[in-house]
């Protein structure tokens, strides 16, 4: 192992077997190691221990309504463009208890003591960064912070990955949020033919390097990874035009395509499941046959759900078209209101995971050409 | 927008338990609840506003946001919430009796502006058991009379039997308070009005420069009010509604209760119609 002085921002490379050091290292630190892994012809993101848990050389084709693993035969990791699977399920958990309520004469309350996990997340592409960074600003605003979301996020160590081929349904770039993930981690990898390149974005990650057998970056690699990154910008398999949508959605509540995407939306959440952004949650009861037990539990829940905005006064929205639109609206449009930025970062998964192949960006231009026909 | 009080900042959507001192039946289906904390420090500092609500927990149940309807000068007393039994929460603290405990959370939600219209006459237009968030701001203009002008209270329900606070009205009257009760079906007791609250606005005059309404109600009733006094002038500003959706976590944080780019159980539930106008007339939004 050759001397040398890491820092914060230092570009090294890194052979491919020492992912396997850097995945024990981080156990070591008391990380749940967590990435990509295939199961049942799909991508999730699950537990892994080395390199061999990895999806070599897959890669997905994605379009509207389909998802598909191609083999590729390269020894290459890290070009498989995720399912509809989310980070968000570790900071946000689909199905969480949250106390036990007794009752021993009266009422009792167990809050659920188990520590926050610590979880390393490997592999995550620059939209995905920036949806935490997003899910950060709705779960730990100024004036309240989720005590599940914080502790959790608190104990979070990322491994971004440089996206160099993009999905069918990806247009990152029209939102700023890709394909090179510019903060938010504490290492970032490239992956190369031969080697990972890695920079270093804190202490952490920077005395986890120095345990590895990493050598500074030449000049050469690091033209390679710039020059993918180039190319990735160009092979976006969307495009969404961005410009004035919180005014645009606003401005035409009532437009006839609402009516049109209503009709073909089957109201199934599925694009607010797969959304790495979307933070809208339930909270329920399961209680034992006596009812003196019961557990209250929080879920993931969608605009979409019929019950989701039912209360004394009726249903507010009915209509499927009025649950689109206020999952559009709200994205693309009052999300900026509520937290200075669109709610959308161009991972593509609603598009991918919609049973009826609704696409947003489609929808988009669709509204535009509406209003200025 | 105040900030709102959470008992367990750490411990999300832990309640506090609070005992049933006393149920007032107000109709065949709805009745008060007096609540005191279990306890006696959380009692002592309990405050709230009047427009605000808490979120009662019946464990096995769930949670159903109701509004405060006592006195917010006598909270550290009990305090009171007016419950109609409509869904499978409220339907269960139905089958409650006086010392079960419920659990609590709050209080939420931006307040009526009781400083804000100091000086103005003010109009409560009311119907249903949205009188229940009004009283509160009842009992603070009693205690501040002479903060105010003219104090119009307009209060409907379907029949005489679905009035609430019946045996009130005579105080409110005796501190100076218009209160005008409206029914729209009248049965063999009633001598009184009979019409919806928005029908009120052609009976009497009012001078819009000087005036603030608070209206709650069911929303079909806010909506012609506001349009009533929009047609009487009444500047947006000084509209003040008190809107209603599913609300479930009570800080802005859950999604459910979302109207554009608000969170009504943290922005509102009370706002200045000048806030709402964009998206009052639009349908299922």
């Amino acid at each position: 192992m050759i001397e040398r002085h890491l820092a914060i921002s230092s570009v090294v490379s890194l052979p491919k077997t020492e992912l396997d050091a850097l995945l024990a290292g981080l156990r070591h630190n008391g990380y749940q190691t967590v990435g990509p892994c295939l199961k049942d012809e799909g991508l999730v993101y699950a537990g892994i221990e080395s390199l061999a848990d990895l999806p070599r050389g897959v890669i997905s084709e994605q379009a509207a309504g389909k998802f598909r693993l191609v083999q590729t035969g390269q020894e290459r990791y890290f070009d498989i463009i995720p399912g509809g699977q989310s980070w968000k399920q570790f900071l946000f958990p689909p199905r969480l208890t949250l106390f036990t309520a007794q009752k021993d004469g009266r009422w009792r309350i167990a809050p659920d003591g188990e520590p926050a996990p610590r979880y390393a997340l490997i592999g995550v592409r620059a939209c995905e960064l920036a949806a935490i960074e997003i899910q950060d600003r709705a779960f730990m605003r100024e004036d309240y912070a989720d005590p599940i979301y914080r502790a959790r996020r608190r104990n979070l160590f990322i491994v971004a990955v440089n996206c160099l081929h993009p999905a069918g349904t990806c247009f990152c770039v029209s939102l700023g949020s890709g394909p090179r993930a510019e903060r938010g981690y504490d290492l970032c990898l490239t992956e190369l033919d031969d080697a990972f390149l890695v920079e270093i974005g804190s202490e952490l990650g920077r005395s986890l390097m120095t345990e590895l057998a990493c050598e500074p970056a030449s000049a050469y690699l690091q033209n390679a990874a710039n020059q993918g990154l180039e190319q990735a910008v160009k092979q976006m398999g969307r495009h969404l035009d961005t410009s004035d949508l919180p005014q645009l959605l606003a401005g035409n509540l009532d437009a006839e395509r609402w009516e049109q995407v209503g009709k073909r939306c089957l109201s199934c959440a599925n694009c607010t499941l797969v959304c790495p952004t979307c933070f809208c949650w339930d909270a329920t009861d399961h209680t034992d046959l006596l009812g003196k037990v019961t557990r209250r539990e929080r879920v993931w829940d969608s605009f979409f759900n019929p019950a989701f905005s039912y209360f004394a006064g009726g249903n507010t929205r009915p209509a499927i078209r009025s649950r689109y639109r206020q999952w559009l609206t709200h994205k693309l449009g009052a999300w900026k209101e509520q937290y200075g930025t669109l709610g959308c970062v161009g991972c593509g998964r609603c598009i991918t995971w919609c049973p009826a192949g609704i696409d947003l960006t489609e929808e988009i231009a669709a509204l535009r050409e509406e209003v200025e026909a | 927008m105040t900030p709102t009080a959470t008992t367990h900042p750490e411990r999300l959507l832990e309640p506090d338990w609070a005992e049933i001192t006393a149920i007032t039946p107000e109709t065949e289906d709805i009745s008060t609840f007096w609540l005191r904390f279990e306890a006696p420090a959380i009692q002592e500092h309990y405050r709230f506003q009047p427009g605000q609500f808490n979120m009662l927990y019946l464990p096995g149940y769930g949670e159903a946001a109701i509004s405060i309807s006592s006195d917010p000068d006598e909270s550290r007393r009990l305090v009171g919430h007016t419950i109609r039994f409509v869904g499978n929460v409220t339907r269960a603290i139905n089958r409650l009796k006086v010392g079960d405990l419920l659990g609590l959370r709050g209080p939420f939600s931006a307040p009526w502006p009781m400083d804000a219209i100091e000086g103005k006459d003010v109009i409560l237009a009311s119907g249903g058991i949205g009188l229940a968030p009004l009283r509160p701001a009842i009992y603070h203009i009693l205690r501040h009379r002479e903060r105010y002008g003219k104090v119009i209270l307009v209060y409907g329900a379907r029949t005489p039997r679905d009035l609430l606070y019946l045996n009130e009205y005579e105080e409110w009257r005796k501190a100076d308070i218009d209160v005008q009760i409206t029914v729209d079906h009248a049965d063999e007791t009633w001598s009184g009005r009979v019409g919806v609250v928005p029908m009120w606005f052609y009976h009497f005059r009012i001078d819009p420069r000087k005036t603030a309404l608070l209206t709650c109600g069911p929303e079909i009733m806010i909506r012609f009010v506001v349009f009533e006094a929009l047609a009487r002038r009444i500047p947006t500003d000084y509209i003040y509604v008190s809107l209603e959706r599913n609300m479930k976590c009570g800080q802005g944080a859950c999604g459910h209760c979302q109207l554009g780019p608000y969170f009504i159980c943290k922005d509102g539930l009370v706002f200045p119609f000048s806030a709402l106008e964009p998206y009052f007339n639009v349908e299922e939004y």
